[in-house]
């Protein structure tokens, strides 16, 4: 079951700093374009849309819905190898941009495409968490 | 254009297949020489020349290659774009010639591939019993295999699928049949790497590779190489009658990559980039898919071909399926695609098939293809994708 799935630190670039800081606080946040207002995924420091150098930080809703998702069966990566099955998915932000994730705290034979779902932190005892996805029963 | 016209002077391909007793400089000094004899000139007319090689892991493949064929001194660009390497190269050395740099350059192309089985993901190694992070790309655990896939097969497989998906009115047996198309087609060319027939059934009986594509309707790894010689439209006119005569003019030489979208972070996109390629290949040239004689396109599998049937605008949007069963794309049909084999029959030895095509497209224009000629050619259009992403269009006219 998804929960045992491993939290590896995440490796931190100057761009993803404060990305990675605020999910210790429980804060998804996106980059956004000054210029043309698109969300920006993933963190970089310029606007793939239209190349302004004019961004800032939004904090996201942490709401979004299942794009498309895979089921896990076989894997030979070790950690993740004693949590089959589980469940990699694209999940769309309500802002937007599809961010590649886990769904937990549910069956995998559960998840559908469309399924509601919130983000949800799990702390890897590094100052940061990652974020997943679980199904959002207030949708 | 702004800039003067670019015109093919010479252009040569070796034959396509095994060559156990030929390494990769061996093929391309081949190409070289015979492209230079071919336009009637030699080393010393040429000012600038680029060189591709993808797999070979030889460093400077174009000063190897120059130790055989002359060594003047001119610069040479050694380059790099996955399956588009070879038109690369040429759109290098087009570059050079319309910045002013020189009136005569070379692009060679040249691989050995054969028996090299599946290029990505299906020699990978077994996961090792720890795993750590590293570099910009070793963030994430290798895909292939749990969200989707990394060999070629596997990708144009679903490229193909997805197609399908979209449009409708696409089966196993209409992709088989593309590939039954381009191994009929390449009877006729003696430098092809198969010159077999295969009927429907022998196609989609063979061992599936990856749905639905079976094994001749994969490219086939192979040895080879190309190249051409080009020169300005000021040079063009300094040649004698017979060389103006057999010289093709490039109207577009167009290379594009993806632009961004917020699409798939997993399954490449082939088409948007192949879409802006031909439809700025188009506008330069100054015609229109109404306008080609004929096509050489990138069938590194059939479910590709199909697709680009489609982003080079040969057919209406999503009507890829219906164009094909007109029969428009056979030799006899009314827009030919493919009549060297395809990399499918003819082979794909991955650096020369960007200038291989185009080879195949001058020999029509020049009217010297022999049992293949299209009759009549006298607009032809050469494309290539190498994933990663780069796609190259050339627009090539027979001289007035």
């Amino acid at each position: 079951m998804s929960s045992t799935l491993p939290t590896p630190a995440p490796a931190i670039s100057p761009e993803t700093e404060e990305f990675w800081a605020a999910t210790a606080r429980g804060k998804l946040l996106l980059r956004r374009c000054d210029d043309c207002q698109t969300i920006i995924w993933y963190p970089r420091p310029f606007c793939p849309a239209c190349g302004s150098l004019k961004t800032s930080w939004t904090e996201a809703s942490g709401r979004g819905s299942v794009y498309t998702f895979t089921v896990v069966h076989r894997s030979g990566i070790p950690g993740y190898r004693d949590a089959l099955p589980y469940v990699v998915a694209y999940v769309e932000l309500a802002e937007g941009p599809r961010v590649l994730t886990n769904i937990v705290d549910c069956e995998p034979d559960q998840v559908r495409v469309g399924m509601p779902v919130r983000v949800v932190f799990h702390d890897t005892g590094e100052g940061n968490a990652l974020f997943r996805f679980r199904p959002d029963e207030d949708a | 254009m702004a800039a003067e016209d670019i015109w093919v002077l010479g252009i040569h391909m070796t034959k396509f297949g095994k060559h156990p007793d030929k390494d990769t400089v061996d093929l391309a000094s081949e190409a070289v020489l015979g492209a230079l004899a071919d336009g009637g000139v030699t080393m010393r007319d040429v000012g600038v020349m680029a060189a591709g090689n993808l797999m070979g892991g030889a460093a400077a493949i174009g000063q190897q290659i120059q130790k055989q064929v002359g060594q003047t001194g001119i610069p040479v660009y050694n380059v790099a774009n996955a399956c588009a390497t070879g038109a690369t190269a040429l759109r290098t050395v087009i570059m050079a010639l319309k910045a002013g740099e020189a009136d005569v350059g070379l692009a060679v192309g040249v691989e050995k591939l054969a028996g090299a089985g599946l290029l990505v993901g299906g020699s990978r190694a077994p996961d090792a019993e720890t795993w750590t992070r590293r570099g910009r790309y070793g963030q994430v655990a290798a895909i292939d295999g749990r969200i989707g896939t990394e060999t070629m097969p596997g990708v144009f497989a679903q490229i193909g699928m997805e197609y399908a998906h979209r449009y409708g009115g696409v089966d196993f047996e209409l992709f088989a049949r593309i590939a039954e198309k381009n191994h009929a087609h390449s009877t006729l060319n003696p430098l092809a790497s198969y010159q077999k027939r295969f009927t429907l059934e022998e196609i989609m009986n063979d061992v599936m590779i990856a749905y639905p594509n079976t094994r001749p309707m994969c490219s086939a790894n192979c040895d080879g190489a190309a190249a051409a010689v080009v020169v300005t439209d000021a040079k063009r006119k300094t040649l004698s009658l017979e060389q103006q005569r057999r010289c093709v003019k490039v109207s577009a030489s167009v290379l594009t990559t993806d632009p961004w979208e917020e699409g798939c972070q997993v399954l490449p996109n082939v088409n948007t980039l192949t879409r802006n390629a031909a439809r700025q290949a188009y506008e330069t040239a100054g015609v229109g898919p109404e306008d080609l004689d004929l096509v050489e396109l990138h069938d590194c599998f059939a479910t590709a071909e199909l697709v680009h049937y489609d982003n080079l605008m040969l057919c209406e949007e999503g009507g890829a399926a219906d164009f094909f069963r007109s029969g428009a794309t056979w030799r006899d049909g009314t827009l030919p695609v493919n009549v060297s084999g395809g990399l499918e029959s003819k082979g794909h030895p991955i650096a020369a098939t960007g200038i291989a095509n185009i080879w195949e497209i001058c020999h029509h224009l020049r009217g010297e293809a022999k049992d293949r000629q299209i009759e009549g050619a006298k607009v032809g259009l050469a494309h290539v994708i190498g994933l990663g992403s780069a796609c190259a269009v050339h627009i090539l006219e027979a001289a007035a």
